[in-house]
C-alpha cells in the first residue's frame, strides 16, 4: 500500500506547489499508516528529485522518456496508472491546476477510483474515506465520501502549506519501461511567460478592478506589486475591456487563487470575483464606496481613492524594506 | 526498348495510386463535411445567487433558485456555433447533451434558442462525475460525434472531471484548459493553457476538448427568432445506462465566517503596511 503523488516539473525544476503536494501526501500517508511514493515525468536531475525526500517522500519514480515531452493526457494517464499499480497505491494526489485537471479525471476512470477535486484539508475520516472540498464556487463546502478502494485527490493550491519531514528516499529510474508510450497530441508551437511572477505561484497579489478608472492608472498598482514582490491580477470587466491581459483575470471563470495576501484595489467584490479569491489568507480592500461587498470579505479596508492611496502604500513598503 | 507490359504496369500502378488518393480525399471530405459537434451542458444555480444549505444538510435549498447554463458550457456552445457558421457546411451539426431530470428542459430550450440544432437529455439525476461522464460517453459512442466540448468546471460542484472521464471511457484523446479552437484547412487546432504559458496542439478526431475562459468572448444571447425556432427543435430523451457512482455527498457546510474588516483612514494609509507586516505577518 502507498500514497502516490504526481510531482509536476517546470523545465526540470519543482515548484512550491510540488513540495506542498508531497507535504500533504505525507500527512495522508500517516493517517493510513503507509508511505509516500512520488512520480515525476520529464527530465529532472537527480539532485532535484532528491529534494522531494525533504518533504517526506520515501520512493521517487522518475520517468525521463523523450516521447513524453509534450503533455498527452492519454499517455500520461497510462504511465501513471501503471506506476500506481506497481506501487500498490490506494490514494493518488494531484495538484488542482490545469495539469492535474487534465490527468486525474482520466485516471479516475482507468483505475475506477473516485475523485475528490479541489480538496483543501486533510481527509476528514478514512472510514468511510471522506474529504473536504469546495463547492458552489466557495459558497459551500462538501464532505464528500469516496466509496472506491482507490481514491484520487486534487489539492487546492496553497491550502495546506509546506512541512519538512526529511526522509532517506530511494530514486528509481523507470524510463526504459515507458519507451513505447507515445501520445497522439502533436505540439505545433508554444509560448511561455518570462520574467513575471506567475499569478498562480504568487504569495502576494495586487489586483485592480474597474474602480481603477483607466488602464493609464495601472502603473501605480504595478509599482506597489513590484515593491511587494507580488503578481498583478484584475477582475473580469478589466480583462474583457482589454485593459489587462486575460491571464490576469482572477475570479470564477478566470483563475482561482489563494495567495497569503490579496490586495483588491477598486474592486467592488461581485460574487463571481470573490469565488476566485475568497480562499486568500488575508484580503485587503481599497475602494471609494464603503458599502462595497468586498469589505465583507476583507480583513483590512481603506475607504478612499486608489490613486491617492497607492503612492502612500508604496512609500510605506519602501520604509519597511529598508 | 522496354516491353509494353512495363508501361502497362506503370500506368496501372499510377492509376491505383490515383484512385487511392481520390478515395482518401473523399473520406477526408466526408469527415470534414459531416463533422458532428457535441456540447455538454450542466445546469447550475445562477452564479450571483446566495447559496443556502437545505434542511437535510446534503443538498442546497432550491427555493427561489434561478437555473442557468453553466458559464463555461455557455461559452463552449457559443464557440461551437461560431465554428459551424464559418465552416461553410463542413460542420454538420451542433448537438447539446445534458444529464438531468425533466426540470432542466427550460435551460435546454435556451441552448436550442441560442442556436444548437438538437438536444439530448439523459433522464437521470447526475449523481457524480463518474456516473454523468458514463452517460455522455454512451451517447457519443452510439451517435458517433467527432468533437465533444465540455466546460472545464461546473460552478456548482467544481469537480473539473466530466470531460476527461468521457474521453477515458471512450479511449479517445482529450485536451484540457483549451482557450481557443480554430480550424485551419480542415485541421482543428487547439490552444491550451498551463501555469505560465500556452501552446497550440492537434489531436486526431474524435476527441474531447475541455474548454476554459477565452474560448469565446461573450456568451451568445438567444434572439427572438432563435426562441421561436427552438420550439420546433427536438429534445430527445434517453434512458440512463446502469452504472454505480463512486462518490456521494455526506453533508454541506457554510464557509468559515470572516473575522470582520478593520478600517484604516485613507490619510494614514501607510499604517496598513505596518499592520500587514506586524499583525497579519503576510509581508
Amino acid at each position: 500500500m502507498s500514497v502516490l503523488v504526481y510531482t509536476e516539473n517546470w523545465d526540470g525544476k519543482f515548484k512550491k506547489l510540488s513540495f506542498e503536494l508531497v507535504s500533504y501526501a505525507t500527512e495522508v500517508a500517516k493517517m493510513l499508516n503507509t508511505s509516500v511514493s512520488a512520480v515525476s515525468i520529464g527530465n529532472v536531475a537527480w539532485e532535484e528529485l532528491k529534494k522531494l525526500g525533504n518533504y517526506g517522500a520515501s520512493r521517487i519514480i522518475s520517468i525521463q522518456s523523450g516521447h513524453l515531452a509534450t503533455l498527452d493526457n492519454q499517455a500520461y494517464t497510462s504511465v501513471i496508472a501503471e506506476v500506481s499499480q506497481k506501487e500498490n497505491a490506494t490514494v493518488l494526489i494531484f495538484p488542482n491546476n490545469n495539469t492535474g485537471k487534465a490527468i486525474a479525471p482520466r485516471l479516475s476512470v482507468k483505475l475506477k477510483a473516485g475523485i475528490g477535486s479541489g480538496v483543501s484539508r486533510l481527509p476528514l475520516y478514512t472510514h468511510p474515506f471522506t474529504v473536504y472540498k469546495r463547492t458552489y464556487s466557495g459558497n459551500a463546502f462538501a464532505h464528500l465520501v469516496i466509496n472506491s478502494d482507490i481514491r484520487i485527490l486534487t489539492l487546492a493550491q496553497n491550502s495546506f502549506g509546506i512541512t519538512e519531514t526529511p526522509n532517506n528516499c530511494v530514486i528509481e529510474n523507470l524510463s526504459s519501461a515507458f519507451d513505447n508510450s507515445t501520445g497522439k497530441t502533436v505540439l505545433r508551437e508554444g509560448q511561455k511567460q518570462s520574467g513575471k511572477i506567475l499569478l498562480t505561484d504568487a504569495d502576494i497579489v495586487v489586483s485592480g478592478g474597474r474602480g481603477m478608472k483607466s488602464p493609464d492608472n495601472w502603473p501605480a498598482l504595478v509599482e506597489l506589486a513590484s515593491f511587494l514582490g507580488a503578481a498583478t491580477a484584475c477582475t473580469r470587466p478589466v480583462s474583457d475591456e482589454g485593459w489587462r491581459p486575460h491571464e490576469e483575470h482572477a475570479g470564477q471563470t478566470g483563475k482561482i487563487i489563494a495567495p497569503n495576501l490579496y490586495i483588491a484595489v477598486g474592486i467592488s467584490g461581485a460574487t463571481q470575483h470573490l469565488a476566485g479569491i475568497s480562499s486568500s489568507k488575508c484580503i485587503v480592500a481599497i475602494n471609494t464606496d464603503s458599502n462595497a461587498p468586498i469589505f465583507e470579505a476583507a480583513q483590512y479596508g481603506i475607504v478612499g481613492d486608489a490613486m491617492k492611496v497607492l503612492p502612500k502604500l508604496v512609500a510605506a513598503v519602501k520604509e519597511i524594506k529598508k | 526498348m522496354l516491353p509494353p507490359a512495363f508501361y502497362y504496369i506503370c500506368l496501372s500502378k499510377a492509376y491505383l495510386l490515383y484512385t487511392a488518393i481520390v478515395a482518401i480525399r473523399h473520406l477526408l471530405n466526408y469527415i470534414l463535411e459531416n463533422m458532428k459537434i457535441l456540447v455538454c451542458i450542466s445546469i447550475v444555480p445562477d452564479t450571483t445567487m446566495k447559496i443556502r444549505i437545505g434542511g437535510d444538510k446534503r443538498s442546497i435549498d432550491t427555493v427561489g433558485i434561478q437555473w442557468i447554463i453553466n458559464p463555461w458550457d455557455e461559452l463552449s456552445l457559443t464557440r461551437a456555433l461560431e465554428l459551424k457558421e464559418s465552416s461553410s457546411g463542413a460542420i454538420k451539426s451542433v448537438t447539446v447533451i445534458h444529464v438531468g431530470t425533466a426540470s432542466s428542459e427550460p435551460a435546454l430550450r435556451k441552448a436550442l434558442a441560442i442556436g444548437a440544432d438538437d438536444a439530448i437529455r439523459v433522464n437521470a439525476e447526475p449523481s457524480d462525475a463518474y456516473f454523468t461522464a458514463a452517460q455522455v460517453a454512451e451517447m457519443v459512442s452510439k451517435e458517433k460525434f467527432d468533437v465533444v466540448l465540455c466546460g472545464i468546471e461546473s460552478s456548482d460542484f467544481n469537480g473539473s472531471a466530466v470531460g476527461g472521464m468521457i474521453a477515458e471511457f471512450l479511449d479517445i484523446p482529450s485536451v484540457s484548459a483549451v482557450s481557443d479552437i480554430k480550424s485551419d484547412a480542415g485541421t482543428v487546432i487547439l490552444t491550451r493553457e498551463f501555469d505560465g504559458g500556452k501552446e497550440e496542439v492537434t489531436v486526431p478526431a474524435p476527441f474531447v476538448a475541455i474548454v476554459q475562459k477565452g474560448i469565446a468572448k461573450e456568451p451568445r444571447i438567444a434572439s427572438m427568432r432563435g426562441i421561436m425556432n427552438a420550439r420546433s427543435k427536438p429534445v430527445r430523451v434517453a434512458e440512463p445506462i446502469a452504472i454505480e457512482p463512486l462518490t456521494c455527498i455526506a453533508m454541506f457546510e457554510k464557509p468559515e465566517a470572516r473575522p470582520g474588516c478593520r478600517f484604516i483612514d485613507a490619510e494614514n494609509a501607510g499604517l496598513l503596511i505596518e499592520l500587514l507586516h506586524d499583525e497579519a505577518k503576510v509581508i
